[in-house]
Parts: C-alpha cells; structure tokens; sequence
C-alpha cells in the first residue's frame, strides 16, 4: 500500500500542483484536497496507466448517489489505494 | 463546413472500430458571417474552431465505439497547437485516435492536415454520459449515416 500511496500522491502532486508534503493517506481528495471533478479524471487517467487498471469511478459516484457508499470509502486516499491494489490483484489473479 | 451549423467536418472517410482510429474531412466555407470578420480582408479559419473540428471528429469516433449509448462532451484540450493558418476553400483532413478509455471518460489524440502540411494538433478529453433524451440519440445516429459513418457502427433505433 505505501507504495501505491507513493505513486498515488506523487500524481497527485504533479496533476494539482499540491505540495507533496500536503498529501497524506488520511487526505480526502475533494474535501481536504480540494480536488475538483475534472482534476480527478487527469488523476484517474494517470492512475489507469500507472497501474495498468480502469478505476470504476462511475460505479463508485453511482453508489455514492444512492446513498450506497460514502465519499470517504472511495476517496480518501488510504481506502482509494487500497482499491487500486484490489484492482490490480484482480487483475493478476 | 458549415459554421453557421456549428458543423465542422463534412464526411467521414475511415473508422475502425479495430484500430479505434477515424478519419474525416471538410471544406472551409468561401463565404460565413465568421469567416468575413475573422479577418475583414483577411479571411482565415479560426483557431477554435479547428479545435472544435478535432473535437466532432473525435466525437464520431466516440459515440461509434460506444455504440451510440453514450454521448462525449469536451472536457480539456491539452497541448493544443495551431501551426497553419487556413484560408477559405481549403480541404482540411481531420484525424483522431482513441489513446485510453476510461470510466466515464475518454482521451483522444487528434490532428488537422491540409495539403500535407500539419494544421492543428491536441489531446482532448471528454466526458461520457448518457443521452438526454432518445430523440437527440436517434438525431445523432441520423446525422452520423449522413455524415457516412458505417451503417453497421450506427445502432439501430
């Protein structure tokens, strides 16, 4: 995880221009970021590629809608490495 | 091209839903309301608009691979360059790459050429969703038969 995290924030960092130092596991990316929608699908595109995956961001937004998942499940940053190295387990397996 | 339309290309020439690869061309129009006051005297075809031409012809790309489900919307041009000025009556060849598909969204990269030579060239990103309404989706499949976009890439509705 602290090496998804490290490649996660340095994107970050270099799509938002945030100092590097700012981006913690426990950051949100919207409420303490301050990352807004368009940023986030540079950040998810950098994200694809760096780790071969396709980060369902759609189906997460759906389940935050219907009231299924809450913001901070999918995008503070700790929860949202670990999906990314869910994905890429799946993605090995 | 019919600025006044907002269309910006003319015909689709090539798709490959394979090679997730479109090609399409148009004529920059001898006479507009645009075109007369950009310049007076010196007429060229305006910058954005070259990019909107990338942009539509992207956009047919997107909406054949995805079956017309789902519309793109312009998001962001990156590292848009604008290398050629382009007078009216000139043919303008437009081509776009589908380089990474993600959810909900999707990048293309897009160039313009006239006579061999480099026009216009970016990355565009767009938006997906799903269309408002049915009869702007059949509208679209309409205009993208007319445009010449293969019948079997147009969903039948």
């Amino acid at each position: 995880m602290s090496s998804t995290f490290d490649t996660v924030a340095t994107i970050i960092s270099e799509t938002c221009d945030i100092p590097r130092e700012n981006i913690k596991p426990e950051s949100h990316a919207m409420d303490d970021l301050g990352i807004d929608s368009l940023d986030f699908l540079d950040i998810a595109f950098a994200i694809d590629k760096a780790f071969g995956i396709k980060l369902p961001i759609e189906q997460w937004t759906q389940e935050v809608n219907d009231g299924k998942a809450t913001t901070e499940q999918y995008f503070v940053l700790k929860n949202l490495c670990e999906r990314i190295d869910s994905l890429v387990a799946a993605k090995s397996a | 091209m019919q600025f006044e339309q907002f269309k910006l290309v003319d015909r689709i020439v090539e798709l490959s839903l394979a090679e997730k690869t479109i090609r399409a061309e148009g004529v920059v129009p001898l006479e507009s309301t645009i075109i007369d006051n950009h310049f007076p005297g010196h007429p060229l075809m305006p910058g954005v608009l070259l990019i909107e031409s990338m942009a539509q012809t992207s956009g047919w790309l997107l909406m054949a691979s995805l079956g017309f489900e789902r519309m793109p919307l312009l998001a962001q041009v990156k590292e848009a360059r604008l290398r050629n000025f382009v007078p009216p009556g000139k043919l303008l060849e437009v081509e776009a790459k589908l380089v990474h598909e993600g959810s909900g969204f999707s990048l293309t990269s897009a160039k313009v050429r006239s006579e061999g030579k480099p026009v216009c060239d970016a990355t565009l990103m767009f938006r997906q969703m799903p269309f408002p309404t049915s009869d702007l989706q059949a509208g679209m499949i309409d205009a993208a038969r007319r445009m010449g976009l293969p019948k079997e890439s147009c969903l039948d509705v």
